[in-house]
């Protein structure tokens, strides 16, 4: 009875998007709709932390909390039902979804006012909510599948929010289209799980006794997978998390399926903030977490996803460096804070992606609410060229953003800094599981690090071109001639009191966010209490590398070397900062390297590559040949067949009444004759 | 000497052929409508002619249905034959042929 209420999570969402959906839209209060969209997140809120916290709740408790709402797909061994659980894992990502959802609904709110199309915004938004949540807590791959496909579809809504841009039709277009070829991936994948385990479950079901095998479980008695390229082909282990990670790539966008989500900046900021940098997108990460016990009997498929990891860390991050539009910064931000989360899943560092997975959400969704308060504030101006010096206007999105710039560079005390240096120091001293050697952790440490400098670098110079320097937005005659600037010339204010407590409330968890992981190396120096509370909670739920003792972590030596890379990691971002303001503060307007300006002409790559050959393929093969050819001639051909018969037909129709009743005649005899012959069946009762 | 039921057959079959027979050498609509009517009544004859020799008033009641489904055909018809002659002045079948190839 009491774990009845873990629907509510999902349904008050729905509930909501359905109340502004069909009564929203006629009553066309914002203060109405804004109150339903929040109010329903905020109850999912308060039954999310019940749930969690309350005692033997779930991140309190070694038993996952199941709801099972209804049957749904009985189909021979193939049980999916629509139902619920909430473990550990579910648990903390349902906490911070929810939580950070409610921040940035409030901050929509006044970021949206005055659209017309309001409540059509915050409908989509819960539905993106009951989404998400669906996918979080789902109890089997079918319904997360539901869940994958709901935020995809909300993720199109709202990127194509403002429908009379070409540009955002086009985004959306792309990002659906993109994830499409990521979700072929997952498909596959939860076919190929179905198959080899016979179950889509991930958590054992009560009812039917504990001892019943999920398709997680499943993979604990199995021996690892060797690593071998061939392993990916074998139909194993590897080959189902192969398939996985190819989902998670487009989810969470990764080389190569990574182009849709800077395009993405075309929808609304918040929705940018909520979507594409806090929830969302960490879906793959959740995912791939949640499958860690199929993972860890997979190293190729490991070193794949630390591989493709790594190197769209630094890509991101380098395209990142030279982009002028404050939101495509943040994109190829994300981008990048999503490599890493990638890289600590390969290297097996599960816990430490989770961990990054929630300081990101907050300072992440912090910048990007910031920034949509500098584009409110600037009357949707979003190229930095025509900012600078608004500190002076701004105060309170300035102090917040600050945290949120110190909190991803990596500075220490603030969130960023622990769960980044966790993943670095995990990516360091990784067992030679899924990598070919122990210098080849050295080798995707050495990359993190570097990106973790260009990430210091490029977040400095958004920091100085937007709110340092010279005010610039006075001077650029280019902002006049915009069609939907309001007001005269440009005069930036900071945003009212709904829009900045959001920023407030995010900065101030931007700060103290990383005290739930701090590092026994760290710890260690003040007290003998192991303090990583993100471990604690997650351990129980977490698939672990089997380590060698050579390995046994909390050694002298080892906590020595934290200790070391910790420093190290402090010094590189400090080193960032430093860059970063000695290069731009004085020269905002730097030319940046045009092939990363043009984001290594990717696009236009798969433009040539790709998209061209497709359409010429479709237009000249498939439409000229096949449907002209084949399709219409099959059609017409049958068309010609009957009227031929027709033609040949009607000759029997000769006007000559009596002719037909004799024809009648003749077939009445035939019947009759039929019968004599073959002798008439006598019907018993 | 007591009736058979195959007296009443060989009359039906007999009866049956005529109307057959009619339809298709008679040119005369009318006449071909009664030719019609007789090869229901031959059938008529048959149903009940088997339900008293079964004792079985299945074949009483099929009569009564193919009477009915006669006096509906034989209102129709006639509408079409009066609607017939009132266009061409002519009862003769191999006249109404305008439909034709």
């Amino acid at each position: 009875m009491e774990t009845n209420i873990l629907s509510l999570i999902i349904f008050a969402p729905l509930a909501g998007a359905a109340i502004n959906w069909f009564v929203g839209r006629r009553v066309r209060n914002e203060r109405f709709i804004g109150v339903v969209a929040c109010g329903s997140i905020a109850v999912s809120t308060l039954v999310a932390f019940y749930l969690a916290f309350k005692t033997d709740g779930a991140l309190r408790s070694e038993t996952p909390l199941l709801d099972h709402i209804w049957t749904w797909l009985q189909v021979g061994s193939l049980h999916a039902d629509f139902a619920l659980g909430m473990d550990r894992l579910s648990g903390t990502y349902a906490l911070f979804v929810t939580f950070v959802g409610l921040l940035i609904h409030v901050f929509a709110v006044g970021y949206m006012h005055g659209d017309t199309g309001f409540y059509r915004f915050f409908a989509f938004l819960n539905l993106f909510m009951f989404s998400m949540l669906t996918l979080v807590l789902a109890d089997n791959f079918v319904l997360m599948f539901v869940g994958w496909e709901g935020v995809g579809l909300c993720s199109y809504l709202l990127i194509g929010y403002y429908i009379d841009r070409k540009e955002a039709g086009d985004a959306a277009k792309k990002a659906f289209i993109t994830n499409r070829i990521g979700d072929w991936g997952f498909v596959l994948g939860i076919m190929l799980t179905f198959f080899v385990t016979g179950s889509v479950s991930f958590f054992a079901n009560p009812a039917a006794g504990a001892a019943t095998q999920t398709a997680l479980s499943y993979f604990k008695n199995q021996p690892v997978d060797p690593f071998t390229a061939g392993a990916i082909f074998a139909g194993g282990a590897t080959s189902i998390a192969v398939l996985l990670f190819i989902g998670a790539v487009g989810k969470s966008a990764q080389i190569p399926l990574y182009v849709w989500l800077p395009d993405a900046m075309a929808g609304p900021t918040p929705v940018s903030a909520l979507i594409h940098a806090a929830t969302m997108v960490t879906a793959g990460v959740y995912m791939i977490v949640r499958c860690s016990e199929i993972f860890i009997h997979a190293p190729t498929a490991m070193f794949i996803v630390a591989i493709i990891g790594a190197a769209t860390a630094l890509f991101a991050a380098t395209i990142g460096l030279a982009q002028n539009d404050i939101k495509k910064v943040l994109a190829y931000s994300t981008i990048s804070q999503l490599g890493y989360m990638f890289l600590a899943c390969g290297v097996g560092a599960f816990i430490a992606a989770i961990f990054h997975v929630i300081t990101h959400a907050f300072f992440k969704a912090l910048l990007f609410l910031g920034s949509g308060s500098v584009i409110h504030g600037m009357h949707h101006e979003q190229d930095m060229r025509r900012m600078g010096g608004l500190k002076k206007y701004m105060p309170i999105t300035f102090a917040t953003m600050l945290t949120g710039w110190l909190a991803i560079s990596g500075v220490p005390i603030f969130a960023g800094f622990f769960s980044k240096d966790e993943i670095l120091w995990r990516t360091w001293s990784a067992p030679p599981f899924s990598l070919p050697s122990t210098a080849f952790s050295k080798f995707l440490w050495a990359i993190g690090a570097l990106t973790a400098l260009l990430t210091a670098v490029y977040m400095t110079r958004m920091m100085v071109m937007t709110f340092w320097g010279s005010e610039r937005f006075r001077e650029s005659p280019a902002v006049h001639e915009k069609p939907d600037v309001h007001h005269g010339p440009v005069e930036p204010h900071e945003s009212p009191w709904i829009m900045t407590v959001p920023l407030i409330v995010l900065a101030v968890l931007s700060t103290i966010g990383g005290f739930i992981g701090i590092p026994y190396a760290l710890s260690a120096a003040f007290t003998d209490r192991n303090v990583n509370v993100i471990e604690h909670t997650l351990e129980p739920v977490v698939a672990k590398i089997e380590t060698t003792p050579a390995h046994a972590t909390d050694s002298s030596e080892e906590i020595a070397a934290e200790r070391l890379l910790a420093g190290l990691s402090v010094s590189v971002g400090l080193l960032g900062i430093g860059i970063g303001w000695y290069a731009f503060q004085k020269r905002p307007l730097l030319a940046m390297p045009r092939l990363l300006e043009n984001k290594y002409y990717v696009d236009e790559v798969y433009d040539t590559a790709l998209i061209h050959p497709i359409e010429a393929g479709s237009r000249e093969g498939l439409w000229k040949i096949i449907d002209v050819g084949v399709i219409d001639g099959l059609l017409h051909s049958i068309g010609e067949v009957v009227t031929e018969f027709g033609r040949l037909a009607r000759h029997l129709q000769a006007g000559f009444v009596r002719g037909y009743a004799a024809i009648i005649l003749v077939g009445a005899l035939i019947l009759i004759g039929l019968f004599a012959y073959l002798g008439f069946p006598v019907m018993t009762p | 000497m007591e009736p058979q039921l195959s007296w009443y057959l060989a009359l039906s079959a007999v009866l049956f052929t005529i109307g057959v027979t009619g339809v298709i050498i008679k040119r005369n609509i009318i006449a071909m409508f009664m030719c019609i009517e007789l090869m229901l009544n031959a059938v008529n004859l048959t149903f009940v002619a088997f339900a008293s020799f079964f004792q079985d008033v299945t074949g009483q009641l099929f009569v009564f249905i193919v009477m009915t489904v006669a006096a509906a055909e034989a209102a129709v018809g006639l509408g079409i034959i009066i609607a017939i002659f009132r266009n061409r002045e002519s009862l003769d079948v191999d006249d109404a042929s305008i439909l034709k190839l």
